[in-house]
C-alpha cells in the first residue's frame, strides 16, 4: 500500500524517504505529521511531513537513525512497503498573514523547518533562515534553504561550516537590529528552549513544533501531553505547534527521557540483529 | 425437573500462578458443565432476562438448545442479534443486565447466562467451518467510522441487509477497545480477530490506518457515494485530574498503559514498544479500566499494585467478576481515598499523597457523594501511577466537520433516530454516551443500523 519510492542519505544518520501515499499527499499541510510503522510489530513513530506532492501522490519523510525503530525503518529499501503510514495528523501550522519571519532549524529539525520556510516563501513572506549543526558533515538541505529564503545563516558548533556558534547567537544579533512578525523554531528541545528565552527577551512571538512521545497520534493515549500556559495540552490533537513562550520545556525534556535505558538496549540489540542478517 | 441448585456452576480458571502469564484467566465450561448450568434455566414465558440485554439476545432459546446438545443452533440464535457473542460472553456486565432480571436470582444466584453464551460461541469458533451465506447486495453503500464494538455491530447488521459496508479505522488493527484496551487475559485477541474475520467474510471492508476527519472528511465521503455514515469513534481522550506531578515520568493514562501493554504487546520480552515496569503501582479509579490496568501492572513485575478509589466497595463500578479476580491476584484496594498530589524524585514518581474520604448525601446520580475528611492526608509509596478516571469523546471529527453538534462534554448529539445534526450522519457508542460498556456500544450500533436502513430505504 505505502511503497517506498525513493531513499536518500542526507548525512551519516539522516535519511530522506519518499513514500507513495496519495490520500495523505492530497491533504497534507506544513506542520502536520504521520505515524509510521515499518513492520507489523514495530513501534508507531510520529514523523513530521517534510514535503507532499499532490500530483505525484507522494509524501516525504526525513528521519534520523537514533534508536531501534528508526534503524528498522532504515532497513527497508526502495520498492519495499511500509506496514502502516497514517495521517496527516495534527493541526497545520498557521502561517497566513505573516509578512516577515525568521525560521530557526537545528539538526534534523531542519527537515521540518524547510517545508515551513518553503510555504512562507511561496506566500510571499520575507524569510530569514538560521540553521545550526554540530559540524560540516551533518549539514543538510543547505541549497534547498537558500532557494526559499531571503537571507540564510548557517551555524556550526565547531565552525567547520558557516559561522562558529549556536543558532541563538545569530538570532540574538538579528533581533537586536530588526523585528520580525514571528520566529518559528524547530529542533532539539534544548535548542527550542533557548531560542524561546532569547525571543522572549526581544518580545517576539515564537512558535515551536513539539514532537514528544506518542503512540496513536489521534488523542487516545495522552502520552504526548505537555503543559502550555499552565494547561495540559495534547501535542497530537492540539498541536504539534505551540506558542513557545508558554511551553514548559523542562517538563517535556524530562518526559522524553522516560525510556532512555530501554531505547539504548533495544538499539544495540537491533544493530546486532541487523548485522547478523545483513 | 430443572437443576435447582442455588449456585451457578463454577467455571474452571487458572490458579494463582496466572499473574506470571497473560493467558486467559477463566477457562470456560466443559460440555457437561454447560448442560448442567443450562438445566438451571426455567424458560420463563416472559423471559425477563431479555429485558436486560441491550441487543436483545433470545436468551431462553439459546440456553434450551444447549440443553438439547444442539450447540450449532444455540450459536445461530446468538448470532442473529449479537455480532460478537464470544466477546460479550466474556466482557458484558451480566450482573447488571440479563442476569439481574433472572428469576433464579430472587432466591440464590442467577443462571450463568454469560458463561453459557461464551461456551456456545467458543464451541462454534472451534467447530463450525461453514462460511456464512453472503447476503444479496442491495446496491447501497454506507461508511462506518471506527472499528470498535459499535462500528463492528452496525457493520454486521447492515451487511446482513445487503449493504456494501466500508469501515474506517485509525489504528493499524481493527477492534477498537477490544484490542487496545481489554487485556489478553480477559479477552484473547485471537477471539476478536476471529469475529472480525467473520465480518470480512460477509463482505465488510475494513480500512485500517485511516483517520476520517484528517485524510478524508465526512463531506468527501458523501461525495464518494456513501449514502449514510455512522460515527463510532469512541471516547478515546483520556481524562486527568490536574494534580501536581501528573506529568512526571511514570505517570500514565490508563489508555496509554493499556495500549502499550495490549495493542503494542509491551509484555513480550522482545517488544519494540517500551513500558515502565513499576514495583509499586497505584491505579486511580474504580471501573473496569482501572481493574484491567491494575492486573496488567501485576503481570509485568508481580510487584505491589493498589487501586485508589474515592467511594467504597459498594459503589465500585467495575464488573463484579473483575473485582474478585483482582483481589485473588493480590491487588490492594485503598477505598474512600483520593489522590491530591504526586511527589517526584529525579523526574520520576516517588510517592502519591492522598486524602481519606467519607460518603455524604446522594447526588443526582443516586450515588452518595464522596467528601474529603479534613487533615486526613497520607502517603502511598509509588514509582508508577496510572490514571483510570474516565475518557472523553475524541474531538477529531467534531473539529473537522462543519455543522456537527456536540454537547458541552464533547459528546455528539443525536436525535431519536440516532442521527446527528448533519443529515445522513448517524452516531452511537461512546462518541455519543461518553465512556460506557462494550455491550451498550453494540446496542447503539444495532439501533443505528436499523435507523440507517430506514433512512436509506425512505429516501
Amino acid at each position: 500500500m505505502n511503497q517506498i519510492l525513493q531513499k536518500e542519505k542526507l548525512n551519516e544518520s539522516v535519511v530522506k524517504m519518499v513514500v507513495s501515499a496519495p490520500k495523505i499527499a492530497r491533504k497534507a499541510k506544513a506542520g502536520q505529521f504521520v505515524i509510521v510503522m515499518s513492520h507489523e510489530n514495530s513501534e508507531r513513530i510520529p514523523l513530521t511531513i517534510a514535503d507532499a506532492d499532490k500530483e505525484m501522490g507522494t509524501v516525504t519523510i526525513i528521519y534520523q537513525i537514533v534508536g531501534a525503530s528508526t534503524l528498522l525503518l532504515d532497513s527497508l529499501q526502495v520498492s519495499d512497503e511500509l506496514f502502516a503510514f497514517t495521517g496527516p495528523l495534527g493541526k497545520p501550522s498557521e502561517i497566513e498573514g505573516l509578512k516577515k519571519v525568521c525560521v530557526v532549524g537545528g539538526g534534523v529539525g531542519c527537515a521540518i523547518a524547510y517545508p515551513m520556510a518553503k510555504a512562507l516563501h511561496a506566500q510571499g513572506s520575507e524569510v530569514c533562515v538560521i540553521t545550526g549543526f554540530r559540524n560540516k558533515q551533518l549539514v543538510i538541505l543547505e541549497k534547498e534553504f537558500q532557494a526559499v529564503s531571503d537571507r540564510f545563516i548557517l551555524m556550526s558548533d565547531d565552525g567547520s561550516a558557516g559561522r562558529k556558534g549556536l543558532v541563538t547567537e545569530a538570532l540574538d544579533e538579528l533581533l537586536e537590529q530588526e523585528s520580525f512578525d514571528e520566529v518559528i523554531a524547530i529542533g532539539p528541545l534544548p535548542m527550542m528552549k533557548y531560542v524561546c528565552l532569547c525571543t522572549k527577551k526581544h518580545q517576539t512571538k515564537t512558535m515551536v513544533s513539539m514532537n514528544p512521545i506518542m503512540i496513536d497520534g489521534t488523542g487516545m493515549c495522552g502520552g504526548c501531553r505537555l503543559s502550555v500556559g499552565g494547561k495540559m495540552r495534547f501535542a497530537c490533537v492540539d498541536g504539534p505547534d505551540f506558542d513557545g513562550h508558554e511551553v514548559d520545556f523542562d517538563e517535556v525534556i524530562n518526559r522524553l527521557s522516560a525510556y532512555h535505558d530501554f531505547e539504548r538496549h533495544a538499539y544495540e540489540k537491533t544493530c546486532h540483529l541487523l548485522n547478523r542478517e545483513g | 425437573m430443572p437443576n435447582m441448585s442455588l449456585k451457578k456452576t463454577e467455571m474452571p480458571m487458572q490458579d494463582e500462578k496466572r499473574i506470571y502469564n497473560i493467558q486467559e484467566v477463566t477457562l470456560g465450561y466443559t460440555m457437561e458443565m454447560a448442560v448442567q448450568e443450562a438445566d438451571r434455566c426455567l424458560h420463563c414465558k416472559n423471559a425477563p432476562c431479555m429485558q436486560g440485554c441491550p441487543v436483545g439476545v433470545r436468551i431462553p432459546d439459546f440456553i434450551a438448545k444447549i440443553k438439547e446438545n444442539n450447540l450449532e443452533e444455540a450459536y445461530h440464535i446468538l448470532k442473529q442479534t449479537s455480532a460478537l457473542p464470544a466477546v460479550c460472553g466474556r466482557v458484558c456486565p451480566q450482573e447488571s443486565q440479563c442476569e439481574k432480571h433472572c428469576v433464579r436470582a430472587i432466591k440464590g444466584e442467577s443462571v450463568a447466562i454469560g458463561r453459557l453464551e461464551r461456551f456456545a460461541a467458543d464451541w462454534a469458533n472451534e467447530h463450525l467451518t461453514e462460511k456464512s451465506t453472503l447476503p444479496k447486495k442491495n446496491g447501497h453503500k454506507v461508511g462506518i467510522i471506527g472499528a470498535g464494538p459499535a462500528g463492528l455491530t452496525c457493520a454486521m447488521d447492515l451487511a446482513m441487509l445487503g449493504y456494501e459496508v466500508d469501515v474506517f479505522e485509525a489504528l493499524h488493527v481493527a477492534g477498537g477497545v477490544l484490542v487496545y484496551g481489554i487485556p489478553e487475559f480477559r479477552l484473547p485477541k485471537s477471539i476478536v480477530q476471529k469475529e472480525i474475520a467473520g465480518l470480512k467474510e460477509m463482505g465488510v471492508n475494513i480500512w485500517t490506518n485511516t483517520v476520517i476527519g484528517k485524510s478524508e472528511t465526512i463531506d468527501e465521503l458523501f461525495e464518494e457515494g456513501y449514502e449514510a455514515l455512522f460515527i463510532a469513534s469512541g471516547a478515546g481522550l483520556p481524562n486527568f485530574m490536574g494534580l501536581e506531578g501528573e506529568n512526571l515520568k511514570g505517570v500514565y493514562s490508563a489508555n496509554e498503559f493499556l495500549t502499550r501493554f495490549n495493542l503494542m504487546k509491551a509484555y513480550e520480552e522482545n517488544a519494540s514498544t517500551p513500558i515502565f515496569k513499576g514495583k509499586h503501582v497505584v491505579v486511580v479509579g474504580g471501573g473496569n479500566v482501572a481493574m484491567d490496568a491494575a492486573r496488567c501492572a501485576k503481570r509485568l513485575t508481580q510487584g505491589d499494585v493498589t487501586i485508589v478509589y474515592r467511594r467504597s466497595m459498594e459503589e465500585l463500578p467495575a464488573r463484579k467478576e473483575e473485582v474478585e479476580h483482582a483481589m485473588e491476584e493480590g491487588i490492594n484496594f485503598c477505598l474512600l481515598t483520593n489522590p491530591v498530589k504526586i511527589h517526584g524524585q529525579e523526574g520520576g514518581v516517588k510517592q502519591i499523597e492522598c486524602v481519606k474520604m467519607q460518603l455524604g448525601e446522594a447526588d443526582e446520580s443516586g450515588r452518595r457523594r464522596p467528601e474529603v475528611i479534613p487533615e486526613s492526608n497520607f502517603i502511598l509509596e509509588a514509582d508508577c501511577v496510572i490514571m483510570a478516571i474516565g475518557t472523553s469523546p475524541n474531538p477529531l471529527l467534531a473539529q473537522t466537520t462543519e455543522g456537527l453538534e456536540v454537547n458541552r462534554r464533547g459528546c455528539l448529539v443525536i436525535d431519536e433516530n440516532c442521527m446527528t445534526s448533519r443529515e445522513g450522519v448517524f452516531a452511537g457508542g461512546d462518541a455519543v454516551s461518553g465512556a460506557a460498556t462494550v455491550i451498550l456500544a453494540m446496542g447503539a450500533g444495532k439501533k443505528a443500523a436499523a435507523a440507517m436502513h430506514a433512512y436509506i430505504q425512505g429516501k
